[in-house]
């Protein structure tokens, strides 16, 4: 029998009851692929995507100063050629050594194809189709030229290029909110997919250190910072996200004397922070556990004070065993972001349902859906691809044997 | 023969130079405490100060008349029965046995569908085996709330009514809701049927009441599918293959030598992932269900009692989740190992 055909038999058709489940599967996916085909290709109306695509990009944001986004989104394309570069230009045995292995070759196309491919799609005029493929042109170049150079550039410089990245996170938020001589934007007409991705990277930025702290004083051996910790951890996961939400918009100008109490955007920023640290400290003390006890009293016998000892041998060690759990909060941090929308921001769910009530598009919702659907999709998906590469390369193993 | 203490360096001895009092191993822990407690102190006098402050300002100091006030408002689909005319009480009670009846019965689909996904995902099949992977995937990268709207907005409100309805077996989906065959009275089997063109059956849902079910048990069950798959991944493969040549089939298998094996991996997991369903049951003010935290926000609303509300609603879902735990902490040691 020819060897496609056992294989095939072996897979789906290996019993009776087998080949009944194929072909039962196989009748829904054709049936479920064909109306999906039917509806994306004749019934959807897409023009509901491109007609609102500034308002799902960056909601609100004064037209006369968006100038300072497109600025930002260039920044951070430099910003990560050159990170991505310099990551390369290591050498790695186990890669050969070449400065574009396949996954990068790969990364590059699927770029270059999606900065044509999309804003064609969503049909924006001809110069800003321009400006989204200059974007990609300047990360693809930089990419290349870091990992051509980058080995090259002296040693006291390539230490200090990591501190680029918080300078540029402090730089992109004076170009988004304004100050140092530009025209203030009030976080009221943030939006859209800016206004999501403000609130997820402020959060896990914050909750991070906030997580590593609740952590550690969850295992201190000192009563109060043992209780206290606990106390606040279990508070916190044992309510609904949105009830918190609920308590910082309606309760925190009570707690704050009058007038001190931020920005509707910054109240739901700060708890997202609080609530994720929470989570993130839970992560962090299933790593934690799993540091041998040793570790600490060797540090500490070679003479660490308990700081230097937690901060370069325990925390390394035990962040890496945690990796996976905080990337997986991160996502969730991410995909909890949605719920701002039922506090009334206008972030990525929020500006959808503002674009569903104008009465152009009504009943539109479910290319609106969809399309928001996919966007989340990708960002999870990449940052659990993220993840998964990042522990393939932080894997002890590994690294022994690229010596 | 031992070092004197004379032949050691002076320095590895520490001696002359006495301990400085701060330095003192004893005292290091006192003195953080001491400052993490009196941080803490300061911090909460300053904010419960600051509510005293502004509550008395405002005229809304902590109280609980307001409770039995009637509410005002109407809720559309209870089993408690309430009226606008009955207390603010009554309405949370209402919205909390509401909430009760989505956790209750996703708790049980959620893990109806995702024990069968996690068994799918070691079947022999490939295209069931990747089917189930795919779903996971799917599901677990797309935020909850957008699900919700999704199977609301775009699945439930475009069912048609009457005749066109979506008619299965005992079960009919329509935009008015979804009817369910059930005993009427006298214990009369009574499957769904149009009285002048409008659907009628013994037990109704709301479509308010079906999506956010739908959502929630989508959701959970590729969690869930996960936790199993965990569990069964656990169970050494020498156990699959003593009990297939033993002549068990491969649902014999599963059922009676594995899965009470991977039971022991999969309960804690179940916790942490009933936990999140009840408390994502919070997300039904989306869909429009009445659940606690819809009454709330209404209630919030109408008589400006933020930290009551805030203390009613953090009570009780906190209230839930210990439940939830302590039932699956017994559950948990009922299937730990027992060594005789």
């Amino acid at each position: 029998m020819n060897p496609l055909l056992r294989r095939l038999r072996h897979d789906l058709f290996a019993t009776p009851a087998d080949g009944l489940i194929t072909l039962a599967l196989l009748g829904v996916i054709g049936a479920g692929a064909s109306s999906f085909l039917r509806w994306a290709f004749s019934q959807a109306r897409w023009a509901v995507i491109q007609a609102n695509s500034t308002l799902f990009a960056v909601g609100r944001y004064p037209i006369d100063q968006q100038w300072r986004l497109w600025l930002l989104t260039a920044l951070l394309a430099a910003a990560t050629g050159i990170t991505w570069g310099m990551l390369r230009s290591h050498p790695r045995p186990d890669r050969g050594g070449t400065l574009w292995p396949r996954n990068d070759r790969i990364a590059v196309g699927l770029l270059v194809a999606l900065s044509l491919l999309l804003p064609w799609m969503l049909g924006l005029s001809p110069s800003v189709q321009l400006r989204w493929l200059a974007i990609t042109a300047v990360l693809v170049l930089l990419r290349w030229l870091a990992g051509r150079f980058g080995p090259l550039l002296p040693g006291p410089f390539k230490r200090l290029l990591p501190l680029g990245l918080p300078l540029l996170y402090l730089i992109g938020m004076v170009l988004i909110g304004g100050g140092l001589g530009l025209a203030s934007v009030s976080p009221s007409e943030w939006g859209g997919l800016l206004l999501t991705l403000l609130q997820s990277s402020f959060a896990i930025l914050l909750c991070f250190p906030l997580g590593v702290l609740l952590a550690l004083g969850r295992r201190s051996e000192l009563p109060l910072l043992r209780w206290g910790s606990v106390l606040y951890i279990e508070f916190i996961r044992g309510a609904p996200l949105i009830t918190l939400l609920f308590l910082g918009q309606n309760m925190l100008g009570f707690l704050l004397p009058g007038g001190l109490a931020p920005e509707r955007v910054w109240r739901a920023a700060w708890v997202l922070t609080l609530f994720a640290a929470a989570y993130l400290a839970e992560a962090v003390r299933s790593g934690l556990a799993a540091v041998p006890r040793g570790q600490l009293e060797a540090a500490r016998s070679l003479g660490m004070s308990m700081p230097q000892a937690f901060a370069s041998v325990v925390l390394p060690q035990a962040m890496r065993v945690a990796l996976p759990s905080m990337v997986g909060q991160f996502i969730s941090l991410l995909q909890d972001t949605t719920l701002l929308s039922l506090i009334g921001l206008m972030e990525l769910l929020g500006t959808a349902r503002t674009v569903m009530a104008n009465p152009a598009f009504l009943g539109r919702n479910a290319e609106v859906y969809f399309t928001l659907a996919v966007l989340f999709w990708c960002c999870c998906a990449a940052l659990g691809l993220g993840s998964r590469a990042l522990e393939r390369r932080l894997d002890p193993a590994a690294i022994a044997r690229s010596g | 023969m031992g070092v004197t203490r004379s032949s050691l360096p002076r320095s590895v001895l520490g001696a002359g130079a006495p301990v400085p009092w701060w330095r003192n191993r004893r005292v290091i822990p006192w003195l953080v405490q001491g400052a993490v407690g009196l941080t803490v102190l300061v911090l909460v006098a300053f904010l419960l100060s600051n509510l005293i402050r502004n509550l008395t300002a405002a005229g809304l100091l902590l109280s609980w008349g307001w409770l039995s006030q009637p509410a005002g408002f109407d809720i559309a689909e209870t089993i408690l029965p309430f009226q606008a005319s009955d207390p603010y009480w009554r309405g949370l009670l209402a919205g909390l046995v509401n909430t009760l009846r989505v956790v209750v019965t996703g708790l049980l689909g959620a893990t109806l569908l995702g024990t069968l996904l996690g068994m799918a995902s070691f079947s022999g099949n490939v295209l069931l085996r990747n089917l189930t992977r795919v779903y996971v995937e799917v599901v677990r990268n797309i935020p909850l709330l957008l699900q919700l709207v999704f199977w609301y907005f775009v699945v439930f409100l475009s069912l048609p009514n009457g005749t066109a309805a979506i008619q299965l077996p005992g079960v009919v989906l329509a935009k008015s809701g979804l009817y369910i065959a059930g005993f009427a009275e006298g214990l009369r089997w009574m499957g769904p049927h149009l009285v002048n063109g409008v659907w009628q059956a013994p037990l109704r849902w709301s479509v308010e009441f079906g999506a956010l079910l739908t959502g929630l048990i989508a959701y959970s069950s590729a969690f869930i599918a996960e936790v199993v798959r965990g569990g069964i991944a656990a169970v050494p493969k020498g156990q699959w293959e003593a009990a297939s040549s033993l002549g068990l089939s491969w649902i014999q298998t599963l059922r009676q030598v594995v899965l009470p094996q991977a039971l022991r991996v999969i309960v804690p997991g179940l916790n942490t992932q009933y936990i999140s369903l009840a408390k994502n049951s919070s997300l039904a003010v989306a869909v429009g269900f009445s659940d606690l935290y819809s009454v709330a926000e209404t209630t919030l609303n109408q008589t400006g009692r933020a930290v009551e509300v805030v203390l009613v609603l953090l009570g009780t879902y906190l209230a839930l989740d210990l439940f939830i735990s302590l039932l699956m902490n017994g559950l948990n040691r009922l299937v730990q190992i027992r060594e005789r």
